[in-house]
């Protein structure tokens, strides 16, 4: 990648990059509009995402790029093979000693801390699109945070399933005032966006927004008085680190349909077994504890 | 208590398109509980002014004074917009000629009925249901069709559930342009009986663009007279249907006894 500045962006699109986060951080969870460039990456390859980490990381930084709450996916390994060229910074697999973490679909188990960032990967940034396709009354929905409407989408999923259906992109109030996509993260990873001591920081590339999520700052989950908010819950523990608190995948482990559980979060499974804990057959996966050791 | 100020008042309410004239120097009062039918032929201006009223369109002159709840009469288009946003949304009702511009076809008839609701900061699903049931059954929808699409009902009953989705917020001031209009005219009949009896048990205010005279007859107490933007007649419905004082009232009265 010979002839590229670092991080890929030239200077003056990264200070417009920061300039629009800047703002997204004064007012949280307000969407703002950013010349969204083209970057050497598909847009489904979460390019907004990408042009914001670009505009943050500086040489003491350490990366880490998760999808699907692991580091070994192709886009991962791609997003992460990007930035390790184009900045020369180090990279890492272990949340703990990363800097900033760029993600798509989860949030880590571990607590984040004050010193990191999370830069999320947003497909579509509006959260009243599907009520309403005008972008001008949209804004003006926001302005006037006239959100009781939104409502209308849980009503659905009530009177259609039950209770409260929708898993993913789970519609949240930043700070009493902007209501927010979260991105495609699970609403077990809802909770964690509340009062986060990391900056939080969101990137769409096609629809040209960027958001943010300062720390601390309450994250409100929209629910019904007699359906509260909740988060997906299993029956069993993950089958590699016995953890009963994270998020599981379901895995297929042999050709006679046999399919065990274990965290999504691979950094956050691999450090439990390290440490020690075992779940029902840690051997599932053909895959030494001490693989993922450090 | 008897309502000692008008709920609508309008003055000189003017609209142009351009150079062409939509409705021009209206002015008129709206007592509670009143209806007045604004009748005249197409193009004299009934959906323009109507549309001003109820604030979906600004006029280019002249003002519509509504008397708050909190505050008394204040001009509308003084009004701030989260203010007159959030009246049209509670304490108005607007039901549109054609079903589809005033629901959400993408949602079920119970959201379209609940939403009001929710908008202005109900939640508690259970309640919102349960009204949301009645209203079905007060417009003569069957319950069980409150989880279907709206696409899945008859022109009749789209109208129906506009009128119930209106109406689930107890407005004051309910705005219609030719209810009837879109619908066949075998179910036109049921809708307008239906209308009345909703409108009397409520004690509506309500003002009804049409120009059908027999929905006008049935419905209004008191008629306004369109003619190329500006009201030519005005007076209770049964004296300027009965007996027309205005050449082209009497030309519009004998169109529709003489077709
Ligand atoms: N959006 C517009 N742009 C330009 N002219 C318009 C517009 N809407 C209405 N007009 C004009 O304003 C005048 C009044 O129209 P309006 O729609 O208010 O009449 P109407 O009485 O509701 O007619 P109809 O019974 O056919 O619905 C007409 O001359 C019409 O052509
Ligand atoms: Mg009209």
């Amino acid at each position: 990648m010979d002839g590229y500045n670092f991080a890929y962006l030239d200077e003056q699109t990264k200070r417009m990059i920061r300039r629009a986060i800047l703002k997204a951080v004064a007012i949280p969870g307000y969407q703002v509009p950013f010349a969204s460039r083209e970057m050497p990456l598909p847009y489904g390859w979460g390019t907004g995402g990408i042009q914001v980490t670009a505009a943050i990381i500086g040489l003491a930084d350490t990366l880490k790029v998760i999808d699907q709450g692991a580091d070994d996916t192709t886009n991962a390994v791609s997003i992460r093979r990007f930035f390790a060229r184009t900045t020369g910074v180090a990279t890492t697999e272990r949340t703990a000693d990363a800097t900033i973490i760029q993600t798509r679909h989860r949030i880590p188990e571990r607590s984040l801390r004050a010193d990191q960032i999370i830069v999320f990967q947003v497909p579509i940034p509006e959260p009243l699109r599907w009520l309403e396709p005008r972008e001008t009354e949209t804004r003006k929905m926001h302005a006037l945070s006239e959100y009781g409407a939104m409502h209308v989408k849980l009503y659905e999923d009530v009177a259609r399933h039950g209770r409260i259906a929708t898993a993913y992109d789970y519609p949240v109030m930043v700070g009493g005032r902007y209501l927010m996509r979260p991105s495609p993260i699970p609403k077990f990873d809802n909770p964690k966006l509340d009062r986060s001591p990391a900056l939080q920081l969101f990137g769409a590339g096609r629809e040209k927004r960027i958001y943010a999520v300062p720390p601390h700052t309450e994250v409100y989950s929209l629910d019904f008085e007699d359906h509260p908010f909740e988060v997906q819950k299993w029956e069993q523990a993950c089958a590699l680190c016995g953890a009963g608190d994270s998020f599981l995948d379901e895995v297929i482990v042999d050709d006679r349909g046999g399919r065990i559980f274990v965290c999504s979060d691979s950094d956050h499974c691999g450090e439990r077994r390290a440490a020690g804990h075992v779940g029902a057959q840690p051997d599932a996966l053909g895959q030494p504890a001490d693989k993922v050791a450090p | 208590m008897m309502a000692a100020t008008p709920l609508l008042q309008v003055r000189g309410l003017t609209r142009r398109y351009g150079a062409r004239i939509g409705c021009r120097d209206v002015s008129f009062d709206l007592w509670p509980g009143e209806v007045l039918g604004i009748v005249g032929e197409s193009g004299s201006g009934k959906t323009t002014l109507l549309k001003c009223l109820s604030a979906q369109l600004e006029p280019d002159a002249g003002q519509v004074v509504y008397a708050t709840r909190d505050e008394g009469p204040r001009d509308i288009f003084a009004l701030s917009e989260p203010r007159r946003r959030l009246l049209m949304r509670t304490d108005w009702g607007i039901v549109h000629q054609h079903p589809v511009e005033g629901l959400r076809m993408g949602v079920s008839a119970g959201a379209n009925v609940g939403e009001r609701l929710m908008a202005v900061g109900a939640r508690n699903y259970g309640r919102i249901r349960a009204s949301a049931l009645d209203w079905l059954g007060r417009v003569e929808i069957a319950r069980d069709r409150i989880d279907d699409m709206p696409r899945t009902f008859s022109g009749g009953m789209l109208q129906r559930l506009q009128i119930a989705r209106n109406l689930v917020s107890s407005p004051r001031l309910v705005f219609m342009d030719e209810p009837t209009g879109s619908l066949d005219v075998s179910v036109q009949a049921r809708l307008l009986d239906l209308l009345h009896g909703l409108v009397a048990d409520l004690g509506l205010s309500v003002v009804v663009v049409t120009h059908d005279l027999a929905v006008a007859r049935l419905l209004a107490h008191r008629l306004m007279v369109m003619r190329a933007g500006s009201v030519v007649e005005e007076g209770l419905t049964d004296q300027v249907l009965d007996d027309p004082q205005h050449a082209y009232t009497q030309l519009l009265v004998a169109s529709i006894l003489h077709p």
